[in-house]
């Protein structure tokens, strides 16, 4: 295997991650285009709803919420790859993280922005959105989501920042020659005069360290009060405690299910297979499958503890999931999106980057379908002596669908031009801790080592020490979270 | 400004000009009119244009405000309790007069409610020994309101009185309140509502619910302006059989129109009950169990005729929708 001097896998590195920044291709203007006319049908769909009121929907009295209020709760759980994985892999320092947390991060921030905006295109009133703040009334469980989403989006764009300062100033530093006089001033001003000073890498460090423990808890209540909008009702799967720890739960799942996707995407197009290596994959698919379990266990505590009893309205309820109309949607989630891809991760066979995979868009679409027979089911259990009512999403919201999902690719899309992908300080700097500090093999001789000065570290070893990330699988570091 | 008309919100707005069910003065409207020219001059945004016509609109009119109507002067002392109770064994869905449920109707006539809105809705419900039994279902004005607890922006509230309103002039439409009602009494208007030539003028009042505007919700609000007024809501009027008692806990008596009861022990000799009453919702609406024998009903005689929008009949092309989707 090849080893670089550490000078050397810098230099790499960054032409690797600033690429990206500097190239762009036919291709990408093509998939923006098209990312633009389905943004644009969804917003002519949407203009449609403005003008002739919420009548263009499926939606009416008795089912209230639908497809807007699903996306919601999908988008709000996908934001939680980023920041949660991310601050809890580097609260655990899992050195293999740096190489996917910028991206992680990246999807926090848009699913938050699309997620958002949900709520408030399915209002029947956006013209008063106003009076959230004028009148807002604290004891509303929607409330509590306007805070904490802001809360959440404001800490996510810092969390995305704060590791971005020393990329914003590499990117002033090489390339701001070879690119518009806007974009340079956009690197310069956001670099805030970051030089790597020792003294700076200090704050930056504390800095981090505090945000990454802080957007634990805020990622957490997000999901939580998400939850709260339903379990605050008195209706019958929803009047559930287990909800909020549910609903968690169920966003890290989706989350990572979309970072394995997105990491996919932007590894294959990027050329990234030196710095996200197959392991990455593994890992993830590892974390997926150990999530499978804890959403079954949810599901089972639910369905043991209601089902045994009975009460009011859960025979319905349990019919209309596992026969009803929701049963095609349910039995996908039950089988598609926790049986398989826990199988996946277990049988070696497909315990391949091929397989996450597969997992993972099985994961995506059974959490999309999740959320679907929780608001549907939810709301179409009858609350009196009517027979149950139908929902079927209009054209207007398979197109506002469409245009929320164009969104968030289009952004993601822009991030990629604008910001670094990998976080070139972090991954270098976890590059050079990894040939320093070194588990020794028995086999191995005793490698000469000597502390060396943190500002010298620039400073080439002479030789590996310890074999790339990734090639050792069975090694005793770096493994499997 | 009278006690018992004051509303429980954050800003005090004047809402006991309700008397003028169906009117709107010649200089409120001129009042309206050119504090909206204005706003569109000056600020050019539909946004002004609506802040300023409410603004004017809150302003006590010249026959609202500082002075009382007269049936709520002899009352002024008092905060009402306002309750119903309905009698089940009156009720047999309007099966005998061949007709739809007139209390449904008789709403629907009151208040322009446009199809599918009823906010007295007859649910036919099943007995534990085969046939059934009509439930009429209003709003059932808990004292616990699941929906005012989850409205974001307090669109909708509990009076003094113990009456849940709703402001259509503040509600966003984000139907909370639809998903929190464990009675499925809440109803949005999907589009612009239908609305006859002779309410053209009405003026908007929670306390009367119409107009009804596009994208809010609204629902029974008891008719506590009509009582004020010494009439009953419009169900109880409409009632054929006298099934609908409504009154007052504080005053502690209640009608149908025909007899007059002591409302406390007419709640305890006819073993009423609540709807949901575990959810613990406490509901101002009482039933007494029944299923319409005391008009001789045989409970084996299942269906009553469809509802009714009687005066949808004279708008053509009006749009309407169905609440089930």
């Amino acid at each position: 295997m090849d080893t670089l001097r550490i000078s050397d896998y810098r230099k790499r590195l960054e032409e690797r991650a600033l690429h990206p920044l500097l190239h762009t291709s036919k291709g990408y203007y093509l998939l923006v285009g098209f990312l633009l006319l389905v943004i644009g049908w969804g917003a002519f769909a949407y203009s449609n709803q403005l003008r002739q009121g919420l009548i263009v929907t499926g939606m009416r009295d008795r089912i209230s919420w639908g497809l807007y209020i699903t996306m919601f709760v999908f988008f709000i759980g996908i934001s939680h790859a980023g920041t949660l994985i991310s601050a809890i892999l580097r609260v655990t320092k899992a050195g293999w993280r740096t190489p996917i947390t910028r991206m992680a991060e990246f999807i926090t921030v848009v699913a938050l922005m699309v997620g958002g905006l949900m709520p408030m295109i399915d209002l029947g009133r956006p013209d008063r959105i106003q009076n959230l703040v004028l009148f807002g009334r604290w004891q509303s469980p929607l409330l509590w989501d306007v805070f904490a989403i802001t809360t959440y989006l404001t800490g996510s764009i810092i969390y995305l920042y704060l590791p971005l300062i020393p990329d914003f100033a590499l990117c002033r530093d090489r390339i701001a020659g070879k690119v518009s006089p806007l974009k340079r001033m956009f690197y310069r001003v956001l670099s805030l005069g970051w030089r790597d000073t020792p003294a700076q890498k200090k704050y930056l460090a504390i800095a981090m360290g505090m945000m990454a423990i802080l957007i634990i808890p805020v990622a957490v209540s997000v999901h939580t009060v998400v939850s709260w909008i339903f379990a605050m009702t008195l209706r019958e799967p929803w009047n559930n405690p287990m909800f909020g720890a549910y609903f968690v739960a169920g966003a890290i799942f989706s989350g990572m299910a979309t970072l394995i996707l997105l990491m996919a995407i932007l590894r294959k197009v990027y050329h990234l297979h030196d710095y996200i290596k197959d392991q990455h994959f593994l890992n993830l698919g590892y974390m997926l499958a150990g999530f499978t379990l804890i959403m079954g266990y949810f599901n089972a505590s639910e369905y043991i503890t209601s089902g045994y009893k009975m009460a009011g309205e859960a025979p319905f309820h349990f019919n209309q999931m596992f026969n009803g109309p929701l049963a095609p949607m349910y039995w996908f989630y039950a089988i598609g999106g926790l049986v398989v891809p826990g199988l996946i991760m277990l049988i070696p066979i497909t315990r391949t980057v091929t397989g996450v995979l597969v997992a993972a868009v099985l994961v995506n679409i059974a959490m999309f379908l999740e959320r679907y027979f929780i608001v549907v089911g939810g709301l179409r259990v009858p609350l009196m002596a009517y027979p149950p009512s139908s929902y079927a999403p209009s054209w207007v919201e398979w197109s506002v669908m469409a245009g929320a999902f164009a969104g968030f690719s289009l952004i993601i899309t822009v991030f990629v031009k604008v910001f670094p992908l990998l976080a070139v300080w972090e991954v270098a700097e976890h590059y050079e801790e990894e040939r320093i500090k070194v588990p020794r093999k028995e086999t191995e001789p005793e490698p000469a080592l000597e502390p060396v000065p943190a500002a010298r570290r620039e400073v080439s070893r002479p030789r590996a020490l310890r074999p790339e990330f990734g090639h050792n699988p069975g090694g005793d570091h770096g493994g499997a979270a | 400004m009278d006690e018992r008309n004051k509303v429980d919100r954050g800003k005090p707005r004047d809402r006991d000009n309700v008397r003028q069910r169906d009117a709107l003065s010649r200089r409120q409207f001129l009042k309206v009119a050119g504090a909206g020219a204005v706003g569109i001059a000056v600020a050019g945004s539909g946004l002004a244009v609506v802040t300023a016509a409410a603004r004017a609109a809150d302003k006590p009119g010249p026959t609202g405000g500082d002075h009382l109507h007269p049936a709520d002067a002899t009352t002024s002392t008092r905060l009402r309790r306002w309750a119903m109770v309905i009698d089940l064994r009156s009720c047999d869905g309007c099966q005998s007069q061949g007709t739809p449920p007139q209390c449904t109707t008789a709403c629907i006539q009151g208040h322009f409610a446009p199809e599918p809105i009823e906010w007295i809705q007859i649910y036919e419900h099943e007995l534990p020994g085969g046939g059934t039994q009509f439930i009429p279902t209003p709003c059932q004005q808990c004292q616990n309101p699941p929906c005012v607890n989850v409205c974001p922006v307090g669109a909708t509230w509990s009076t003094p009185e113990g009456v849940v309103l709703i402001d259509a002039d503040r509600c966003i439409g984000c139907r909370m309140c639809m998903a929190a009602c464990p009675y499925d009494r809440r109803f949005f208007t999907w589009t612009d509502p239908p609305k006859p030539p002779e309410a053209a003028f009405a003026q908007y009042h929670p306390e009367r619910n119409f107009p009804l505007r596009k994208g809010v919700t609204s629902k029974c609000v008891f008719c506590p302006d009509l009582a004020r007024a010494g009439r009953l809501p419009y169900c109880a009027q409409g009632c054929p059989n006298q099934a609908i008692y409504y009154g007052d806990l504080e005053e502690d008596l209640a009608t149908n129109g025909k007899d007059v009861v002591a409302l406390s022990k007419f709640l305890s000799e006819n073993q009423t009950y609540r709807l949901k009453e575990d959810l613990g919702t406490k509901p101002r609406v009482f039933y007494i169990p029944g299923h319409g024998q005391a008009v001789g009903r045989d409970p084996f005689k299942h269906g009553r005729k469809p509802t009714e929008w009687p005066w949808m009949k004279n708008l053509e092309g009006a749009k309407t929708w169905t609440r089930s989707g």
